[in-house]
């Protein structure tokens, strides 16, 4: 199994927070490997929001590469930031571990929000393309506001490779994953937590119908679903679906992996909505067993549960500051401070969700609302 | 003086060259006369024969030969009286005396068309050996990282959807107040769906079938519908319904069947201004697998009053239904047309779907209905169906294996993005050896929304005596040993019609437990597994490759 540690803050904090948050459940993970993915950024890169941010890792082969083509696309490199690495035994150490802040083509600094938003996403698969075969670049995030690391090894030992500690990196939302992909083959592209215009989420489960969702996902002539190498990655590509493609509101997204049974749906004022939604959208709809975590592009966080909740998960936290875990002891190492009394272990039918700026948590009963 | 002709018998049949032989035991033989009574083809007779008796009374031996004259069971050697290997001798005789027995080597094919007259019969393909769905294995088993669903505890949902569905893209739906509803003001048409059960019972005609055959099925679908909530449907084949159950609330359960000779038309038509409810769905026939190419045949000796009076035709005539749609030029023109006013009849409540016979051509046909916004769905019909009339050459050398042609429209499908719109419904073969589920299940992973079984049904719930060994398989005569397929109230009067209803409530009600031992492992609980490919592998590479799922040895 892997653990999730997420959290959620009005203020900036270290994602070392969530590092040690998950090295407290090392019990359920192999730290075998992380992923971190900070939105919201602070520190040195506070001043530089409104600037997309490519992550990756790169050959210096790869580097070169990277540069010239963002060059002749127009970008412009405003800032770059590279995690000062200490070597460590046991970790493969790449030649370039990188998280470029850019400014825009020219002609597109006064297109929409939408234009540029599809930019940013040909331009990262691109580069995805470009260096998936020998494996010299990988991309995992171009969007502002938000860095991505990724790499194979214990996460309280990857923390000090990467100089965590060292570096000042700081955000509001931090979604940290630890252990490598186990149901296909480890390639850093299957490390959770997976992102696409401005959604990022986690997973701790397997997805039993991940290749119907694949191929589903995949024809919906949208160039952004593409990739998974980890059977995970759809549960991002179905919320981008959910919310920024069809437009529904958030909680739908509970609504399409895990519809209601024709009982239970009777009686609602939105019954023949889910009604054509569960024919619609039969494809998407998952087995579980999976406990999802992620964000939304204003910077809402939410957890979600399989339809039988085979998974475990938490939240807890106070006004400013939430912690969404896969395990208690992991908010208690991130939010001492709170009411234990208040936690929350959403159930099967609840998707928890805590507002921008963490301000208020709320649990949204499927069955209810 | 005899002719040599005569006296050798050539021009005779040696009855090594008969499918069946009988093999008959005179010293367990009471002469009761049972079997040769209840031969549906009178290939046995009874008859006399004289025995050379050598016999020795006395302590020392003294050898004295007599002659006598015996009554024995003779098989004879007449084509057209051929054993059928039906076991209706074995079945009735009380002491165990006759028992026919497959003749691997016969040449019955050589002599089956006397007079000119290509052979005809009822049964399906003629081809014991296992069929791709039988070679293919469930493998992807969730384990330890993954828990594996509970076939007994966990609630599965075992259904699937009859009709057009449209894309999320445009389904017409607003958000109101952070709720989603049916935006009533949208010009959307959105096509009729109704959720059935996954496994359909195909179309058996009220004249293919006997009465308490057709009266069984019915009563065991209102009760698997009624008593159970299992939403099975059954399709009322060519010919048309009872006008009472045309009006009656059980349409709903029933798919009517509109084929190329539209016998019993006029009798729905008449009846719709009365119906109280939809049917399920309305099939076109277009084709069918056991005998793409062959029309519906309804031979005269079953066309009695019941089933004239349905059909609306005299009595006694041969009812053939021409192999296509008259109508039939072109698949943009015709078949739109064809759906769209069955849909316009019932005022676009019911979907509407045509089937046709498996075929290198089914990609074409989705293609075009693909692109038919009225179209409810797609059902395919693979070589191993069956029929009740058809020439043997169209069922035993016609058609497409039911597994690749449903992948490779389902794979089509996917790469339009339509895989959800429009369901296809494989047909042919399901329960061949058996394994109703087993098959269902293969079918769906490969990408079926649903099934649909027609001779496994006959033989599990009214025990048809046919088999890939040409066993019986006198459906098309009137003379069913079984009662199933015939008119001839003395024959028929065998089945007993709530046994068979009995027998069909037991058959789904198993398939729906072993559905779920399969699909509880594969960790699919709440939607069925359709296009769930990477669960599927096959000890064989060439299927593995052709069906795109993973080779395992
Ligand atoms: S097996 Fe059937 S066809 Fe053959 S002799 Fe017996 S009853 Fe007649
Ligand atoms: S038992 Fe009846 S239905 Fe079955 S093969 Fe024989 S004639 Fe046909």
């Amino acid at each position: 199994m892997c653990r999730l540690a997420a959290i959620t803050a009005s203020e900036y904090f270290s994602p070392l927070e969530n590092v040690y948050a998950l090295e407290t459940m090392k019990e359920g993970h192999d730290g075998s490997g992380m992923g971190l993915m900070l939105k919201d950024l602070g520190g040195f890169a506070e001043p530089l929001k409104e600037y997309p941010v490519l992550s990756g890792i790169c050959s210096n082969d790869g580097l070169k590469r990277i540069e010239d083509y963002m060059l002749a696309q127009g970008f412009r490199e405003v800032h770059m930031w590279n995690p000062v690495i200490k070597p460590l035994p046991g970790v493969d150490k790449k030649d370039c571990y990188f998280a470029k802040f850019y400014d825009y083509p020219v002609s597109y600094k006064e297109k929409p929000w939408k234009e540029k938003e599809l930019l940013l996403l040909g331009t990262r698969l691109a580069l995805r393309r470009m260096g998936e075969s020998d494996e010299s670049i990988v991309v995992f995030s171009f969007y502002p506001d938000v860095i991505t690391l990724k790499e194979v090894g214990d996460p309280l030992q990857l923390a000090e490779y990467f100089g965590l500690d060292r570096d000042g990196l700081k955000a509001r939302i931090v979604l940290a994953q630890g252990r490598q992909n186990t149901n296909y083959a480890i390639n850093l592209y299957a490390c959770h937590p997976f992102f696409i215009q401005g959604f990022g989420t986690m997973t701790n489960g397997e997805n039993t119908a991940f290749v119907p969702i694949r191929e589903y996902l995949m024809s919906r002539g949208f160039q952004g679903y593409t990739g998974y190498q980890s059977d995970s990655e759809v549960f991002t590509h179905i919320l981008h679906y959910t919310v920024n493609r069809l437009g529904f509101p958030l909680p739908y997204y509970k609504h399409i992996i895990t519809p209601l049974k024709r009982q239970e749906m009777e009686g609602r004022p939105d019954r023949d909505a889910l009604l054509l939604m569960r024919q619609s959208m039969r494809m998407l709809v998952i087995d579980g067993p999976n406990c999802v975590i992620g964000f939304t592009p204003d910077g809402t966080c939410f957890m979600v549960q399989d339809s039988k909740k085979l998974r475990p998960g938490a939240v807890g936290g106070r006004k400013g500051k939430y912690a969404l875990m896969s395990e208690e002891c992991g908010i208690d190492k991130a939010v001492p401070e709170r009411d234990r009394s208040e936690d929350i272990f959403p159930m099967k039918y609840d998707m928890v969700i805590v507002s921008p700026g963490a301000q208020e948590v709320k649990v949204w009963n499927q069955l209810k609302n | 003086m005899e002719p040599t002709e005569k006296l050798d018998k050539n021009h005779q049949l040696t009855l090594k060259e008969f499918p069946y032989t009988i093999s008959w035991r005179d010293d367990r033989c009471t002469r009761c006369g049972q079997c040769t009574a209840v031969c549906p083809v009178k290939a046995i007779v009874p008859d006399v024969r004289v025995e050379r008796v050598v016999s020795s009374e006395g302590s020392l031996p003294a050898p004295k030969v007599s002659r006598r004259v015996v009554q024995v069971v003779r098989q004879v050697n007449d084509i057209d009286r051929y054993c059928t290997g039906c076991a209706m001798c074995q079945l009735v005789c009380p002491n165990a005396a006759i028992e026919p027995e497959f003749n691997p080597s016969h040449k019955f094919l050589h002599f089956k068309n006397k007079g000119g007259d290509a052979y005809k019969r009822g049964g399906r393909r003629n081809d014991p050996s296992p069929s791709t769905l039988d070679q293919l294995k469930f493998t992807r088993i969730s384990m330890l990282t993954d828990p594996a669903l509970d076939a007994g505890r966990h609630e599965f949902h075992l259904r699937t959807f009859l009709g057009r569905i449209l894309p999320p893209e445009s389904l017409p739906l607003k958000a109101e107040d952070g709720r989603l509803v049916v935006d009533r003001k949208s010009d959307v048409f959105v096509p009729p769906v109704r959720e059935i059960y996954p496994i359909m019972i195909g179309s058996m005609s009220v004249g293919a079938l006997s009465p308490p055959m057709w009266e069984g099925l019915a009563m065991g679908v209102a009760y698997l519908n009624e008593e159970l909530g299992m939403p099975v449907v059954m399709c009322s084949g060519e010919g048309g319904m009872p006008p009472r159950l045309l009006k009656s609330r059980f349409l709903k359960y029933y798919v009517l069947q509109i084929a190329s000779g539209y016998f019993g038309w006029d009798e729905i038509v008449r009846a719709l201004p009365s119906m109280v409810e939809d049917p399920a769905a309305i099939e076109i026939k277009y084709g069918q697998g056991a005998k793409p190419g062959d029309g519906g045949l309804l031979m005269s000796y079953k066309v009695l009053k019941l089933i004239s009076s349905i059909r609306g035709v005299p009595m006694m005539v041969d009812l053939a239904s021409p192999p296509t749609h008259q109508t039939k030029y072109s698949i943009e023109e015709a078949v739109a047309k064809m759906i769209q006013s069955m849909s316009m009849a019932w005022g676009f409540r019911v979907p509407v779907y045509p089937k046709i016979s498996g075929t290198k051509t089914a990609k074409a046909v989705l293609n075009n209905l693909a692109r038919n916004p009225f179209a409810a769905a797609l059902s395919i019909d693979g070589e191993d169906g069956g029929t009740g009339a058809a020439y043997n050459v169209s069922m035993d050398k016609m058609g497409h294996p039911i597994a690749s042609n449903i992948r490779e429209c389902y794979l089509d499908l996917v790469k339009q993005g339509k895989q959800n719109e429009l369901p296809l419904i494989a047909a042919g073969g399901v329960g061949k050896k058996g394994n109703l589920a087993a098959n269902a299940a293969a079918l769906i992973m490969l990408g079926a929304s649903a099934v649909s079984i027609g001779k496994y049904l006959m033989q599990s719930t009214a025990d048809c005596l046919g088999d890939e060994n040409n066993r019986c398989n006198l459906c098309n005569t009137g003379r069913c040993p079984r009662g199933i397929t015939t008119q001839d109230p003395k024959l028929y009067r065998r089945l007993d019609s709530s046994k068979v209803a009995e027998r069909l409530v037991d058959v789904f009600r198993a398939a729906d437990t072993e559905l779920k031992k399969i699909f509880a492992p594969l960790g699919r609980s709440t939607e069925l597994p359709i296009g769930m490919s990477d669960g599927l592998s096959v000890a064989d590479k060439a299927i593995a490759e052709r069906l795109g799922i993973s080779y395992v040895c």
